[in-house]
């Protein structure tokens, strides 16, 4: 190894290629060691009991080949991508390449979004993978707000889910309520049992949050299955009205939409309206989210996740601003609830369980916690990966996990994992990951 | 205690369990000079300061902070984070206390805080981009430009705080301790860890802000050279009870300091003391 790097004196390459090389020869020679017995040699009980076996070298060599060569590929991944601070062996053209390619993902990502009905009117599938799709990355974009933005584990976010979801199916159910209506009362009530769940944990730190955070989000599922002659219990409720177009239903009918229209009347029309209302209640959720970045809240928001007593120093009350990180995030997520009650037409306890807690806490991390395009692309990559995996069948949680730990070890603080900063004198520059805190609950 | 204090300490006392930490402690700081609180190792100024910030209660004594229109304020009543917005006490931390991950303006900005939230209308004028709102948040910008003009980091506004060198740190707290507009600021240890040129520098930023700001100082510092420089009135702590105060020199010739403070070896204690002016 040491030849390899002498032999190219000032090359910044050179170190670089040995180390990969020396990592890629360890990988290859640890596979070596464990599949010669699991691969190289077959061992069976023969038919009167006998020992029999027979040596497979040939499929040792490709697996052992292909440690080689996938260890290789790994480490120059890493590298191209990897957080900052490891060598860069990728030149200087192909990394500007990428900071354009990264500038531009963002607006290319919106117009797509805003193109896909267009583009695949005739896919039922697709327009409906995309709601699920919109739905989650505005449940992660406000969860980023509790979790990202002002560092408090939140593990019962779906609490606050089930809150809106509930809030329109039974307003609507009962007192006829029309959606538009129905969807700021359920972000306020949400908001308020973000405040409710804000009190008793504000003492309450790291592990400790995480574990009384999960429990209301059980509490609120539970009192639900319970509480039979309001929710109707584990039966949920049904006949939960469709949106209309704000007063025009979306219906076959003579006063329906399509009629006063003039157009034929199709199924795919209450789809596509269904994507761009939860498309601007997602922006929604993220303009807000950028503007209070910029107003002294959402810095107090950063600054309580950087270090809690320097802000108590500054004369920052840190209950309050606890409180509304957990309310904002609470309103985001009654907001997708009422959307998904209106969107499913029946909801039921099933559907807010520790699970989706849990996806839409990985959607968050996974992204990066803090970074807007982040989450979006982690919603993206989590929901459409899960459905692409599809075809795999049982071995789907298989790929998915190791995609995951993969991931994980490249981008450990998520796939955009710096910080920008929310105003500046001269110029705007990312703030590496390695300085950003992730905060202590 | 005659003089006109903005903080008087009277008879403070903190007790951790059966440790005393401060004992019947009792000593003025005067308006707008700046008072050292030195002591050895363990001697319990933290614990004041602490006491004096609303991050301990304290056991007994009373900690009346006087403003300069005559309202009067008991600190050891309010706590945590209003002893900042309402008694205008400001603090910095002797093991930095900083932002990391935010640039050195945001560091300002937040301390900014309850000024700009008004200015926001609780967020929701902020939310609609009224103009009030905007101009408001220019003049905390300008406020932080400032600041960071005087502590020399201007060109460095939008790096991450905790890239920053050192000394560089050390100052950004202070003028973020400042940006909270306090009318009096505690410093923890300000020069600890500085080169003789960083100390030199952080002795005329002290005197700028007394003199420009009329901003009254309370330090604890180890460093000689800066206590004996700027302070104008200083207090010698031991095992949490006040053992000697007056003016720096009259601490310099004090044998009880002397003795206490540098151990009984008087003879290279004075050699020290002497060094450090």
């Amino acid at each position: 190894m040491a030849g390899l790097s002498a032999s190219a004196p000032g090359s910044l390459a050179a170190p670089g290629a040995a180390f990969i090389f020396k990592k890629a020869l360890v990988s290859a020679l640890v596979a070596l060691v464990l599949f010669s017995l699991m691969i190289g040699v077959r061992t069976e009980a023969g038919s009167d009991g006998q020992l029999t076996y027979w040596t497979r070298f040939g499929d040792l060599a490709i697996m052992v080949a292909t440690v080689f060569g996938g260890s290789i590929v790994v480490e120059l991944l890493r590298q191209w991508w990897g957080p900052v601070g490891t060598i860069r062996i990728v030149p200087p053209s192909v990394q500007g390449g990428l900071a354009v390619a990264r500038r531009g993902i963002a607006p290319v990502l919106l117009v797509f979004t805003f193109l896909v009905p267009v583009i695949f009117y005739n896919e039922r599938y697709i327009l409906d993978l995309g709601i699920l799709v919109l739905t989650y990355v505005m449940l992660g974009w406000g969860l980023n707000v509790v979790v990202g933005l002002a560092g408090l584990l939140d593990l019962g976010y779906v609490a606050f889910y089930a809150v809106g979801a509930y809030s329109y199916a039974l307003l609507a159910t009962n007192f006829g309520f029309s959606f538009w209506i129905c969807l700021p009362l359920a972000g306020i009530l949400a908001a308020f049992c973000g405040v409710l769940l804000g009190f008793p944990v504000l003492r309450l730190r790291g592990d400790y949050l995480a574990i009384v955070t999960l429990a209301f989000g059980e509490i609120i599922r539970l009192v639900i299955i319970n509480w039979q002659s309001l929710t109707g219990g584990p039966n949920g409720v049904t006949g939960i009205p469709r949106p209309s177009f704000f007063g025009i239903p979306l219906t076959p009918g003579d006063d329906g939409l399509a009629a006063r229209l003039g157009i034929e009347f199709s199924t795919t029309h209450r789809i596509v309206f269904l994507f761009y209302l939860i498309l601007a209640l997602a922006l929604l959720t993220n303009w807000v989210t950028i503007r209070l970045r910029r107003l002294p809240i959402g810095r107090a928001w950063e600054a309580l996740r950087e270090d809690e007593v320097a802000c108590r120093a500054l004369g920052i009350n840190t209950t309050t601003t606890k409180l509304t990180a957990f309310a904002t995030g609470a309103m985001f997520g009654g907001l997708a609830g009422a959307f998904f009650a209106t969107r499913q037409g029946f909801i039921s306890p099933e559907s807010f369980t520790f699970h989706e807690s849990a996806l839409v806490l990985a959607i968050v991390v996974l992204g990066g916690m803090g970074s807007q395009l982040g989450v979006a692309l982690a919603a993206l990559v989590m929901i459409g990966g899960f459905e692409l995996f599809r075809g795999l069948e049982q071995f789907r949680m298989l790929v998915f996990g190791l995609a995951m730990v993969l991931l994980m070890i490249w981008r450990p603080r998520g796939l955009i994992g710096h910080r920008a900063p929310t105003v500046f004198l001269h110029h705007s520059q990312a703030i590496s990951s390695d300085l950003v805190k992730e905060g202590h609950g | 205690m005659s003089a006109d204090c903005i903080l008087n300490v009277d008879q403070l006392s903190m007790r951790f369990g059966g440790i005393v930490a401060v004992n019947d402690l009792t000593f003025g700081a005067e308006r707008r000079k700046i008072t050292a609180l030195i002591g050895p190792n363990g001697a319990g100024k933290t614990t004041v300061f602490n006491c004096i910030t609303g991050f301990y209660k304290p056991s007994g004594g009373s900690l009346k902070l006087t403003h300069d229109d005559g309202r009067q304020i008991q600190l050891e009543r309010l706590n945590d984070f209003r002893i900042s917005k309402q008694a205008r006490v400001a603090r910095t931390f002797q093991n930095i206390r900083l932002f990391p991950g935010m640039t050195a303006l945001e560091n300002l900005m937040v301390a900014q805080h309850n000024a700009l939230m008004l200015a926001s209308g609780m967020t929701f004028l902020g939310l609609i981009g009224a103009p009030s709102w905007r101009a408001a948040e220019q003049r905390a910008i300008d406020l932080s430009k400032l600041w960071l003009e005087r502590i020399g980091l201007l060109e460095r506004a939008d790096d991450a705080a905790g890239n920053l060198p050192y000394g560089d740190q050390r100052r950004l707290e202070i003028a973020r301790a400042m940006c909270t507009e306090p009318a009096l600021l505690c410093l923890d240890e300000p020069a600890a860890g500085l080169n003789a040129r960083e100390s030199a520098a952080l002795s005329e930023l002290l005197l700028t802000i007394r003199a420009d700001h009329g901003t009254s100082i309370l330090l604890i510092e180890h460093d000689m050279s800066v206590v004996m420089e700027i302070s104008d009135h200083v207090v010698v702590m031991d095992y949490g009870v006040k053992i000697s105060e007056g003016t720096p020199k009259q601490i310099r010739d004090d044998p009880k300091v002397i003795a206490a403070y540098l151990g009984a070896d008087e003879e290279e204690a004075i050699a020290v003391m002497e060094s450090g002016t």
